[in-house]
C-alpha cells in the first residue's frame, strides 16, 4: 500500500516537477541587418585572483548580435579593457569603428551575491550615455546579463529590450506512432531549457498567462483533448476543460481571468467560447457551421480575433466580446490566413498567409489592411510576437526537422533556433518578466 | 468473407456446446486474440462466456477486413464512394449489439495551422459519425477524437504522404 502510494507519487513528481534538459537550442543569425551599430562590449572587471563566476560580457554581447540590429566589436581586436569610463581612451575605440563601448565590473557583493556596475558611452562623441548597478544571486548572473543587454538596447534603439523574456515551445522526438511529445520552456537566448510537462501523447498550443506564471496547454494524454493550466515555479496543474469533442487553442484574457478557447460540444461544431477561469462560467462567442477557431484577444480585452472558414478557406474575422453575434471580416488578401495574432500595441495581427502556394507569416496592418509577407519558407507556422513588438518567433522546417526561427518586424533580421534533436514547434513568447525595468 | 463466416459459425456453435477445448479445426493464425479459452480447469460459466466473446470479436474482423481507414481530400470531409463500403461493415456490427463502441479518429495533413487542422480533422470524424448513424447506428456509441496533424499516420511532405494521413481510423477498445 505504501510501496504503491510512493509509487504514484514518484509519478506525479516525474510530470510536475520541471527538469532540466542537456539538449540545446543552437541559434545561426540566417540575415542580419546591413547598417547593424558597431558597439563595444569591453569584458567586465573583476578583482580578484580568482576567476571571474560568470563572463556577462559575452552574453550582452551575443544578445546584441542575435537582436541584428548590433554588430558587437570581436574581443580579440580590442587593444585595450578599460572598466571606468574615465579609462576609455575615445581615440582607440573610433580607430576600431565602434559607435558606441559599454564598460563595466564584477565584485562580490555579500555571500552568493554579486554586484556589476556599468556605462554606456557614445564613442564619437565621448557622451556617457547611461550607467547602472545590478545585484543578483550567483544562479541569476545570466538573467543580470540580459538585463544589461535590455538597458544598452532600449538606451540605444527607443524600444524596450525582450532578452529577459522566455519561450515555450513543444517538442517531439521520435517517428509515429512512437512520438515523445515535450512541453518545454526555454530563455529568449535558447538556454536553461526545462521541462513542463512530457507525454506520449499529443501536447499542443501552450499560452502563456498575462503575468508570465503559468501556461495553457492541450493535453491528449487521457487520448482526448483537455486543456490544463499550470503555474511554472510549484508545477500545480488543473485541468479546466476536458468537454466532449474539441478542447483546443487556449488563449488568455488581458487580465488572466478568462481563457478563450474552442470547442466542438457533442454536436462537432467548431466554434470560440470564453471560460471564466474562477467559476467554470462558458460563453459562446460564435456561433457559424464552419470551422471557428485559434482566438486572440485584442489588449484592451474588448475584442476576440479568430479564424473562420465560413466564407470558404480559412479567414480572420473580429468579434467585441460584449455582441459575440456580428462577426466582422479582417482579412481579404489571399486565400488562406489563419493563426491570427496581436502585435502589443493592437495596430497589427500577424498571420500564417498562403503566399502562392507555400505557408508563410505575414502581418496585417489592421488600418490599412495591407498584408507584408516576412518568411519565406515552405511550411511556416504559429507565429507569436516579443512582447516589445520588435520580433516575431515562429515554427518553420529545416531539411525535413521542424525547428523555430525569429524575424524582425520588417523582415529585415532573420535567424533560426534548432534543436539538437527532434522536432521543435509551437513556440511562444513570455510578456515581460514583471520587475525588468531596472531603475537608473 | 467466407472464412469469417466459417469461424462465427464454428465458434457460435463452441458456444453452445460450452466446450472447453481448443477448436483443433482453425488454425492459430485465424484465432482471435481475445478468444481466451483454457483447457487447464476453470469453471463452465467461465469458459462459456470466452466463447461468446469471441464470435463478437469474429463479427469485428469481420468488418475490419473491409477496412478500417477512411482517406479524404485536400481541405475536405466528404467520404468517397469507394469508401461507403468500409462505413456500411462498421454500421452492420455496431448494429448488432447495443453495447459495441467505435471511436472515430479524425487526422489532417501537416499543411496549414495546427489548430485549424484539429478542426479540419474533426469535421471528418463528424462526416464519418452521421454516415454511421444514418445506417442506425445510435449516439451513445461511438466518440469522437481529432488529431489534426499531430499524429501522422507516415512522415513526409509530399502529396503521397499527405493523402495517407488525411484520414478517419475506426478503433475499437480491447
Amino acid at each position: 500500500m505504501m510501496k504503491a502510494l510512493l509509487r504514484t507519487a514518484g509519478c506525479a513528481m516525474l510530470l510536475l516537477v520541471a527538469t532540466s534538459v542537456r539538449a540545446q537550442l543552437v541559434i545561426e543569425i540566417t540575415r542580419g541587418q546591413e547598417d547593424a551599430v558597431p558597439i563595444a562590449i569591453v569584458p567586465f572587471g573583476w578583482e580578484s585572483t580568482e576567476g571571474a563566476p560568470f563572463d556577462i560580457a559575452e552574453v550582452v554581447a551575443a544578445d546584441l548580435q542575435r537582436s541584428g540590429r548590433f554588430a558587437p566589436l570581436d574581443r580579440k581586436d580590442m587593444i585595450d579593457r578599460p572598466t571606468r569610463g574615465d579609462q576609455i581612451r575615445f581615440q582607440d575605440w573610433r580607430y576600431l569603428k565602434s559607435d558606441f563601448i559599454a564598460v563595466g565590473r564584477l565584485m562580490p557583493d555579500g555571500p552568493d551575491r554579486y554586484a556589476s556596475e556599468f556605462e554606456l558611452y557614445n564613442v564619437l562623441t565621448g557622451q556617457r550615455l547611461t550607467g547602472h548597478r545590478l545585484t543578483a544571486s550567483t544562479s541569476s548572473l545570466r538573467a543580470m546579463a540580459h538585463r544589461i543587454s535590455d538597458i544598452i538596447f532600449e538606451q540605444l534603439t527607443g524600444i524596450r529590450g525582450a532578452f529577459s523574456t522566455r519561450i515555450a515551445f513543444i517538442s517531439v522526438e521520435g517517428a509515429p506512432p512512437q512520438q515523445r511529445y515535450k512541453l518545454v520552456v526555454a530563455d529568449a537566448d535558447g538556454e536553461n531549457q526545462q521541462v513542463i510537462t512530457s507525454s506520449n501523447e499529443p501536447l499542443m498550443s501552450p499560452a502563456w498567462s498575462p503575468d508570465g506564471q503559468s501556461l495553457a496547454y492541450v493535453s491528449f494524454e487521457n487520448k482526448v483533448s483537455a486543456i490544463y493550466v499550470q503555474t511554472l515555479r510549484t508545477g500545480e496543474r488543473r485541468r479546466v476543460s476536458a468537454r466532449s469533442g474539441i478542447n483546443g487553442a487556449p488563449a488568455w484574457s488581458p487580465d488572466g481571468r478568462t481563457l478563450a478557447l474552442t470547442l466542438s460540444r457533442k454536436d462537432g461544431d467548431v466554434d470560440i467560447y470564453t471560460l471564466e477561469l474562477a467559476n467554470q462560467t462558458l460563453t459562446r462567442m460564435s456561433f457559424d457551421p464552419g470551422i471557428d477557431t485559434e482566438p486572440t484577444w485584442s489588449p484592451d480585452g474588448r475584442k476576440i480575433y479568430f479564424m473562420s472558414d465560413r466564407a470558404g478557406g480559412p479567414q480572420i474575422y473580429e468579434i467585441d466580446v460584449d455582441q459575440p453575434n456580428r462577426a466582422r471580416r479582417v482579412t481579404f488578401e489571399g486565400g488562406y490566413n489563419a493563426r491570427p495574432r496581436l502585435s502589443p500595441d493592437g495596430k497589427r495581427l500577424a498571420v500564417v498567409h498562403l503566399d502562392r502556394g507555400n505557408f508563410r507569416i505575414a502581418t496585417v496592418d489592421l488600418a490599412t489592411k495591407a498584408v507584408q509577407v516576412l518568411t519565406d519558407g515552405r511550411q511556416d507556422e504559429s507565429p507569436s510576437f516579443a512582447p516589445n513588438g520588435a520580433t516575431l518567433i515562429y515554427a518553420t522546417q529545416d531539411r525535413g526537422r521542424g525547428v523555430l526561427a525569429t524575424v524582425s518586424i520588417d523582415g529585415r533580421v532573420r535567424q533560426k533556433l534548432a534543436a539538437s534533436s527532434g522536432d521543435v514547434r509551437e513556440p511562444v513568447w513570455s510578456p515581460f518578466p514583471p520587475d525588468s525595468r531596472a531603475r537608473p | 468473407m467466407r472464412v469469417a463466416q466459417l469461424l462465427l459459425i464454428v465458434l457460435s456453435g463452441l458456444a453452445l456446446a460450452g466446450c472447453p477445448k481448443k477448436p483443433q479445426t482453425i488454425p492459430e493464425s485465424q484465432m482471435p486474440e481475445q478468444a481466451g479459452t483454457t483447457d487447464t480447469g476453470g469453471s463452465l460459466d467461465s469458459d462459456v462466456s470466452g466463447s461468446v466473446l469471441s464470435a463478437d470479436e469474429a463479427a469485428l474482423q469481420e468488418a475490419q477486413r473491409v477496412g478500417t481507414v477512411i482517406y479524404f481530400d485536400y481541405d475536405r470531409a466528404e467520404i468517397k464512394p469507394e469508401f461507403v463500403p468500409i462505413v456500411a461493415a462498421h454500421a452492420k456490427y455496431l448494429n448488432g449489439g447495443a453495447n459495441r463502441r467505435v471511436r472515430l479518429e479524425g487526422h489532417s495533413d501537416e499543411r496549414g495551422s495546427r489548430e485549424y487542422n484539429i478542426g479540419l480533422g474533426e469535421r471528418r470524424a463528424q462526416a464519418v459519425r452521421r454516415a454511421l448513424m444514418l445506417q442506425g447506428v445510435t449516439e451513445a456509441q461511438i466518440t469522437t477524437v481529432s488529431y489534426g496533424e499531430e499524429r501522422p499516420a507516415v512522415q513526409g511532405s509530399d502529396e503521397s504522404a499527405y493523402s495517407k494521413n488525411r484520414r478517419v481510423e475506426l478503433v475499437y477498445a480491447r
